[in-house]
């Protein structure tokens, strides 16, 4: 079975291949294959799912060696796969949300001219993040997050002629590199330290390395999970990212790519827990980000934006979650997958909105969409439930457990967390009804678009509702089946090593809580925006929500500091480098110049002049060697 | 006595330059598919020195040794190291491909304004510049490096000044005068870099006796040849000053970028490509074999100065406007990088200088002669007189979106592989410059994306509207090249088997241990 | 008679011919002057010759007397096209080269 693993990867690798090489004539079947490929994936990993269930628990895991990447003395990488528990629940949702969305893309892309490429992209998408998670070393998973970052920047800038979407792909890319710098530099460290960086010698290692550089290492992990992830400080991509086709920001910026952070603190879990510092910095990142996410998500009013602003919240739920150490790991994944179902499903369901909207995204001009779109509201309908916590439904397991288990810190962190994470919920609540209202209910706000076309909203083709409607499946009962009797954390006890928590109040009084701030929630997006009209064109709001609007000002920082600065910088350097550096060596040439320009006025052509100059110098020459003598 | 392998490889790209330039005036076509034929046979005979190179074996193979100036001792020694094979293969690889992407570059011109170009002599000085270089990188012999050290600048200069980039802004007068004066800069500045190195080579005959590279590094290890602290230093500086010139590390650098902006594209990949490598190649071969304690001793400065390179050429890279000054400034970048691996003193910085020698030549390539394609397109080398590109042509397009990937590094890509291993090298011995090299990861990807978007995306410019995409002749130069950026960047075996002992033998030569892990150094 | 008297006598015909090189400007009066310092030379070799009592300086002597026969050659022949070309013996006149 092992050898299966290879083929994870290798069947979208092969229809990134073909797409990207094969030219027009794949441009009718190209959706095709780029699907089929990726369910094909999909298949194997159900088959090695199965295999690793009929085993026990501890041998789970399983390792495939295909050759040695990069061998200089003392410094080996190779391409080999581990997939054990952990790896394994990411392929499955990879796969699994990858293929659903390519299926919904076939509809979706279905008058774009360059659909085939699409694939090509999606394909090499789930190739490198199937790279990502299936790595037995650092360097590997470096690969494969860079390939994501690839694939995250070819999707978001698939519609290259707008200029605003190659600027935000750019800027995607940019602000990951910095991240990636991050996890280049652990890497570097875990080299210096451990003179590895595959995953078990440097996890066996551990507890022989100083506190200080597993700490150092934590940190520089972190770097990277913020960047890939949009924490704070690096998540002002996340919101720009949302220039791509729907679908991609379904797939890669909310249920898969965007948590590859959480994945790999998860997985550096043996560095994290020996380096409580760099625990403490991952816990407050993501209780930064959460409530960051959060705010920023109640302002927009652009329908993806706002998910955005969401997706970055859950996952600084996430963050946190993995920060709190063996307690919290689990939940993190647990919320991670749970999370992947029903924002995947959320991101569909407004791409279908767009899609019968003739592509609006202000969501001030939806309103009153349920009866067109039933379907649509339905599944999106259930995703809302879902994310805002609502008893019984996926979202509703994995986030009680992890404010369950932020309280369980202990201390006056523990309280403090807690309540970011009860905070976090209601708000959380707060702006998806807000989005439910304005879209779905509310008389209607249609206007035409740029060409003066009506909106006729319509139900979309089956190819995109049937995803969207096993997503919904997806979000409401994945937290049950995950949550009740703790299945999901036996399963992937082997990695995470799970620990119970006690929380200071009873576990039962935290859900009550949970539950009551998300009704706070409700009910105050209720009054704002249930019951009074929606304006068409936004007020312009107290100061915190203009900032909100404007994600909380860290693009005027990054632009301020960075881009003008930057700016500033490279033209200075030019400058200097034009004028001083290479000036100098004009200004030698042009005095060497000068200098032969005064000589060549001794040259006066007169044979006598020459004559007198060379008596001059026997002159001279006689007189010397006779001095010389004479002394 | 063997087949004088090394020999040959080097006599056939001579013997053919100066067929290629024998052929009549008006048998332009000839010439053309001569030059392309003798390329190949050049490349052959390198994968044969390659095949025949033995990793485990002697330090240098192959070797050739013959009297040449008795009364001076110099001689004609040749030898190869992995070092010089993996050069080697580099320079016969991509010299059909500069050959082939320049096949019309040196077209006679239509217009009465322009004078008559010499397509012959175009294809026999690219050959020459060929001989020449594989010649440098199988000398032995400190003399006879010297000589083609000095030599190949000769028919580089004609190449420059000769055969200037027809999409120049501005007159034909003024193409002139700018061509003539990036020709003359470079001549000047490599001139006085050379003139440098021949007062150290002189003074390094006057101490050791003889120009024997292996000699001299035996005599020095053994301790039959003593040498003044103060004599190795200046000897040193006497060579390092020409091979930074040469490579280029700032602030020698300026002559790059005129150079490279003024030539046509394969020009330039030969110049940033092939014959800056000499440079960082001597810098391993004789800088460090030569004078180990010296070299020890100037360590810090030249790790300085790498950095300075490859964030200051990034920097200015990215406020460029003209796409061939950009890939240039981009190159000084990564040239710090080099330097920076072969003065880590670590087996991972030295290797992964090597396999960024080799990967830089082919990446750069892949990136400046589709700059080139798309530059003879439209007939600007602006920046700013492109946009859309990718709607228009997308090949073209996505096969500069790869060439620029590899640039900045990318996983998968040949460059990430060496970049990395510089990085790792750096790093175990200076863990602040080796963070500080780390940002150049973000600013490579700066300028590429910069570049990329600026021409590519966004809407379609009017001018832009008729492009071609690439020609079967073009994609014949590409598409191997990427597929080699890409087989490197999966499997660098070949190439790191090669390089490895080569390092170990420059690393024992400066007598440098890798720093042991922590965790070992612990118990 | 001291042969020390000829040194002299090759000083100041030297001398004399230095003088003439110049300042006349007459191509044919500069080239004979040219070759009164010749002379000079000559003499003196032929004097220290004397003096030493060995013949290097006579050989020498031999030796000046076949480039002095060269340069005239050589030297009318510039002189004789030059006037030809410019109608002018003058040295000054012939400046070409000066920039």
């Amino acid at each position: 079975m092992e050898n299966l693993i290879a083929l994870l990867v290798g069947a979208p690798l092969l229809g990134a291949a073909v797409l990207l090489c094969g030219g027009r004539r794949l441009d009718k079947s190209g959706h095709w294959l780029g699907t089929l490929l990726a369910a094909v994936s999909f298949f194997i990993g159900l088959a090695l799912f199965a295999d690793m269930l009929g085993k026990g628990a501890e041998d789970r895991a399983m390792h495939q060696r295909l050759f040695t990447w990069i061998s200089v003395d003392g410094f080996q990488a190779d391409i080999a796969f581990q997939l054990d528990q952990l790896s394994m629940t990411f392929v499955l949702l990879i796969t699994g949300v990858g293929t659903l969305i390519h299926v919904y893309s076939i509809g979706y892309m279905e008058h774009d001219e360059r659909r085939r490429r699409f694939f090509g992209y999606l394909n090499l998408f789930v190739a490198a993040m199937l790279l990502l998670v299936l790595a037995d070393n650092f360097l590997l998973l470096y690969f494969g997050w860079e390939g994501v970052g690839l694939a995250s920047y070819l999707l978001i800038g698939f519609w290259q002629h707008k200029p605003t979407a190659a600027t935000a792909a750019k800027k995607a890319f940019l602000v990951n590199r910095v991240g990636d710098m991050g996890l280049s530099i652990a890497i570097m460290l875990m080299f210096t330290t451990f003179g590895t960086f595959a995953f078990g010698p440097v996890f066996a290692a551990t507890d022989e390395a100083s506190e200080g550089k597993l700490t150092a290492i934590g940190l520089m992990l972190l770097l990277a999970a913020c960047g890939k992830s949009a924490q704070v400080p690096l998540q002002s991509w996340l919101g720009d990212a949302m220039e791509g086709p729907t679908p991609v920001s379904a797939l890669i910026h909310a249920a898969t790519m965007v948590t590859a952070g959480v994945y790999l603190i998860v997985r550096s879990a043996d560095i994290f827990n020996a380096a409580p510092d760099a625990q403490l910095v991952v816990t407050v990142v993501g209780a930064v980000t959460l409530l960051f996410g959060a705010i920023v998500g109640c302002a927009k009013d652009d329908i993806k934006k706002a998910l955005a602003g969401s997706t970055m919240s859950q996952i600084g739920y996430m963050i946190l979650a993995a920060g709190l150490g063996p307690i919290g790991y689990a939940f993190a994944i647990m919320h991670l997958v749970t999370h992947g179902f029903f924002k995947a499903g959320l991101f569909l369901g407004a791409g279908s909105v767009m899609h019968g909207m003739n592509d609006e995204v202000d969501m001030r001009r939806y309103g009153g969409l349920r009866k067109y779109m039933p379907v649509t509201f339905a599944t999106f309908g259930l995703g809302y439930l879902a994310i805002i916590g609502f008893p019984g439904l996926s979202g509703f397991f994995s986030k009680d457990k992890i404010i369950e288990a932020a309280f369980a810190k202990g201390g006056t962190e523990g309280w403090i967390l807690g309540s970011v994470t009860l905070l976090g919920a209601a708000i959380t609540a707060y702006y998806m009804t807000r989005v439910m209202l304005m879209t779905f209910f509310g008389e209607k706000r249609w206007q035409p678009d740029a060409e003066g076309h009506a909106p006729h909203p319509h139900e979309s083709p089956k190819s995109m509702t049937i995803p969207m409607v096993l997503l919904a499946f997806g979000s409401v009962f994945a937290g049950a089946f995950f949550g009740i009797g703790d299945r999901f954390v036996a399963w992937l006890e082997p990695v995470t090593n799970f620990e119970h928590g006690h929380p200071p109040i009873s576990a039962g009084a935290i859900t009550g809580a949970t539950v009551a701030v998300m009704v706070i929630g409700v009910g105050i997006a209720y009054l704002q925006y249930g019951r009074r009209p929606v304006p068409v064109v936004a007020p312009r709001g107290s100061l915190l929500t203009r900032a909100a609007r404007r994600d909380l000002l860290q693009d005027d920082f990054n632009h301020a500091v960075f881009v003008t600065g930057g700016t500033h910088l490279t033209r200075s350097l030019v400058y200097v480098d034009h004028t001083l550096v290479d000036g100098v060596v004009n200004g030698t040439a042009a005095s060497v110049g000068g200098l032969s320009g005064r000589l060549r006025k001794l040259q006066n052509g007169y044979a006598r002049t020459y004559a007198v100059s060379m008596f001059g110098g026997t002159a001279v020459l006689i007189a010397a060697t006779l001095l010389m003598r004479a002394v | 006595m063997s087949f004088p392998l090394l020999t040959v490889t080097a006599a056939v790209p001579a013997v053919g330059a100066i067929l290629t330039a024998a052929v009549p005036a008006a048998r332009r076509t000839a010439a053309k598919w001569l030059a392309l034929l003798v390329s190949l046979a050049t490349l052959v005979l390198a994968a044969v020195v390659f095949a025949r190179f033995e990793p485990g074996g002697d330090r240098y193979q192959l070797t050739e040794s013959h009297a040449w100036i008795k009364d001076f001792g110099v001689r004609y020694e040749l030898g190869v190291d992995g070092i010089g094979v993996a050069l080697i293969a580099l320079t016969a690889l991509l010299i059909p491909f500069v050959i082939l992407a320049g096949w019309h570059d040196a077209d006679p011109l239509e217009t009465k304004s322009s004078r008559w170009r010499p397509t012959q002599g175009f294809f026999a000085l690219i050959l020459m510049v060929e001989a020449m270089v594989i010649l440098s990188f199988e000398a032995t012999d400190v003399f006879l490096f010297y000589i083609l050290f000095e030599a190949m600048l000769i028919p580089m200069y004609f190449l420059i000044g000769g055969f200037g980039d027809r999409a120049h802004a501005g007159s034909d007068e003024n193409a002139a005068a700018q061509r003539s004066y990036a020709a003359v800069k470079f001549l000047l500045y490599n001139l006085v870099g050379g003139l440098i190195m021949l007062a150290a080579v002189i003074g390094l005959y006057v101490v050791a006796g003889n120009f024997s590279l292996t000699e001299i590094a035996e005599a020095r290890a053994n301790g039959s040849l003593e040498m003044a602290t103060s004599t190795e230093r200046w000897l040193f500086l006497g060579f390092f000053f020409a091979f930074a010139v040469k490579a280029p590390l700032w602030p020698l650098h300026t002559w790059l970028p005129n150079a490279m902006g003024e030539a046509t594209a394969p020009v330039a990949v030969l110049i940033t490509a092939v014959v800056d490598k000499v440079g960082t190649f001597a810098m391993l071969r004789f800088c460090l074999g030569l004078f180990p304690e010296a070299s020890k001793w100037a360590t810090p400065a030249i790790v300085v100065l790498a950095l300075i390179s490859i964030v200051y050429g990034a920097l200015v890279a990215v406020g460029q406007r003209d796409i061939k000054r950009l890939v240039a400034y981009a190159s000084i970048s990564h040239f710090g990088f080099i330097i920076l691996g072969i003065f880590a003193m670590t087996t991972q910085g030295q290797s992964g200088a090597t396999l960024y020698m080799v990967n830089h030549g082919i990446s750069t390539a892949a990136l400046m002669l589709v700059a080139g394609f798309l530059i003879s397109r439209r007939g600007s080398r602006l920046i700013a007189d492109y946009g859309g590109v990718q709607k228009v042509a997308p090949v073209l397009a996505g096969t500069f979106l790869i060439g620029g990937l590899a640039t900045l590094s990318l996983p998968g890509l040949a460059p990430f592989v060496s970049e990395f291993l510089v990085l790792v090298g750096t790093y175990a011995r200076y863990p602040v410059a080796g963070i500080i090299a780390t940002t150049g990861i973000v600013l490579a990807a700066l300028y590429t994306l910069v570049l990329y978007q600026r021409t590519m995306t966004g809407p379609v410019k009017e001018e832009v509207r008729t492009l071609p995409d690439l020609r079967p002749r073009e994609l014949a130069v590409v598409i191997p090249l990427i597929a080699v950026l890409i087989f490197l960047g999966v499997f660098p075996k070949p190439l790191t088997d090669v390089v490895n002992p080569a390092v170990q033998h420059t690393m024992s030569d400066v007598q440098q241990k890798d720093p042991t892990p922590e965790v070992e150094a612990a118990k | 008679m001291n042969p020390v008297n000829y040194l002299y006598l090759a000083a100041l015909l030297f001398t004399i011919g230095a003088a003439g090189v110049l300042i006349r400007r007459n191509a044919i009066v500069v080239f004979m002057c040219v070759e009164l310092m010749l002379n000079a030379c000559n003499l003196a070799f032929v004097t220290f010759s004397r003096m030493h009592g060995n013949l290097d300086g006579q050989i020498i002597a031999f030796f000046t007397m076949v480039v002095a026969a060269a340069e005239v050659v050589v030297g009318l022949a510039i002189i004789v096209s030059v006037f030809r070309a410019r109608h002018s013996a003058s040295v000054d006149d012939a400046s070409l080269m000066k920039l």
